[in-house]
């Protein structure tokens, strides 16, 4: 066995091993935890509402997301008329580069990060701003009011909520002299964790990075009862599955950022480091879902006031008084 | 804007906060869901269901109808097609041998069942009346009462 991968090392390079192993364990993450995204999202809202939930397809309704699968793969893809039709086409497609491209960056566990690049933060914060443009790209190609509508309300709600997502992390980067994910990790070893440091910073990360996802409460371009459904109104079948998986990936994505940031990463007693990090990610995934059921939408303008107004100052002052605290 | 003023940013804080206490709280409550076919629900007494005929108190044999035809004349939608009866020994009223209700027009009013002389309709509890056809909604009423009697 190891002969065997020592020979072909030898024929392609390692890097080139470590880059496909590597992509294979992205792509079975994105896929299990669409999967129990969407069977967790479904039984969590049943119980908050004091219903069930899907209980038939499996036991527990386990095996719902598949059958919800096989249904989505069956649709029949209708294409409207005068779509734009290179736009209409690229958009699910390119809503799923950014969202892949950041998993390279996210330390599942000491060892277990596909590249660490040096300038991790960097890396996701500039992909989650092209997925922005892949929002414009469906709004706009799909040649329907409500759709542009939508886009163009997530689009201004997107770029408002980056800044204070920026400003809360620059305040970590600060304690660590580093932009590395690993780095950052490393320096919360022993219990320090951030969230203790900088709470102020956590909390405001963790609201611009839900609405960074388009969640409720600030889930308005995808408001069921207001815009029909927003920008992917006119997909169907596996083109909206594609929507809908990267937001269920970005929602992820979301919460494993701020474990890393906050959290402690894969720091744990006891147990592989792995498996804190997913029981920590899952945990702030359910908070998500909690919000969902909890707190009414907001209105755009008080969307894009409390960006404005509230977070960005208040993630700003945040940032000066952890350079002066650090200073002294 | 008041969303700048401290005070109230933590009240507003104060009440999200509050707000996910109470859905935590109905998350780790146990589920109201009946699950039909497996559960049932019970069926209160006021429930409308189709009319049915009461048996006599005196006499259980025969219904309490006397085939005066007043349901009939006073349905709004018609459902009441057909009261038959006829004059038996030894009884001094009408005996209905047939009433046909057509369940598809009833719209449960109860104007029948407040109209009655003699008290001899009443509201079943029963709810599991679809079927293939509109045959299937035509109750002949004597004829299920028939059928109660003798299963009691």
């Amino acid at each position: 066995m190891t002969e065997t991968i020592n020979n072909i090392a030898d024929v392609i390079g390692w890097e080139a091993i470590r880059t496909v192993v590597g992509l294979v364990g992205v792509l079975v993450v994105v896929v299990l935890n669409a999967l129990i995204l969407t069977w967790a999202e479904r039984k969590v809202s049943g119980h908050i509402q004091r219903r069930i939930g899907p209980k038939e397809v499996g036991p527990f309704g386990l095996l719902q997301p598949i059958a919800d699968t096989v249904k989505l793969l069956a649709k029949e893809l209708l294409t409207p008329q005068n779509v734009e039709r290179p736009l209409y086409y690229l958009a699910p497609v390119i809503i799923f580069i950014p969202v892949l491209v950041s998993f390279v960056v996210i330390p599942f566990d000491a060892r277990l990060q596909v590249k660490d690049i040096n300038v991790g933060i960097l890396v996701i914060l500039a992909f989650s701003s092209l997925s922005v443009l892949s929002i414009l790209i469906a709004g706009w190609g799909s040649n329907n009011k409500y759709s542009l509508i939508g886009s163009v309300r997530s689009i201004a709600q997107n770029i408002a909520y980056e800044i204070p997502l920026l400003l809360s992390l620059l305040s970590v980067v600060l304690m660590t002299n580093s932009l590395s994910l690993r780095d950052i990790v490393e320096a919360q070893k022993g219990g320090g964790w951030y969230v203790f440091f900088q709470p102020v910073a956590f909390l405001v990360f963790f609201i611009a990075g839900v609405a960074e996802t388009n969640r409720t409460p600030f889930d308005l371009p995808e408001a069921e009862s207001e815009l029909v459904a927003g920008f992917h109104t006119e997909y169907s079948g596996m083109r909206f599955a594609l929507f809908f998986l990267a937001e269920y990936t970005n929602v992820f994505i979301l919460c494993a950022m701020t474990t890393t940031f906050f959290l402690g990463g894969y720091h744990g007693p006891f147990l592989p480091g792995i498996i804190w990090f997913f029981a920590k990610t899952y945990l702030l995934v359910f908070v998500i879902l909690w919000f969902r059921w909890t707190f009414p939408r907001v209105r755009f303008d008080q969307l894009l006031n409390f960006s404005w107004k509230l977070l960005i100052p208040v993630s700003f002052l945040n940032l000066i008084i952890t350079g002066g605290l650090l200073k002294l | 804007m008041a969303m700048t003023n401290p005070v109230s940013i933590i009240k507003g804080a104060v009440s999200l906060i509050i707000g996910l206490g109470v859905t935590i709280k109905a998350f780790f409550r146990p589920v109201v869901t009946c699950q039909y076919p497996r559960e049932v629900v019970t069926i209160p007494p006021r429930f409308r269901g189709h009319t049915k005929l009461v048996g006599d108190d005196e006499n259980p044999d025969r219904t309490r109808c006397i085939v005066c035809g007043m349901c009939e004349r006073n349905c709004p939608s018609g459902a009441i097609r057909k009261v038959e009866g006829e004059k038996r020994e030894g009884e001094k009223k009408k005996v209905a041998t047939a009433y046909i209700l057509d369940f598809t027009t009833c719209s449960q009013c109860g104007i029948c069942v407040e109209v009655c002389p003699t008290d001899a309709l009443a509201f079943s509890d029963d709810y599991n009346v679809a079927g293939y056809s509109r045959e299937n909604c035509h109750f002949d009423l004597v004829k299920e009462y028939e059928k109660r009697k003798a299963t009691r």
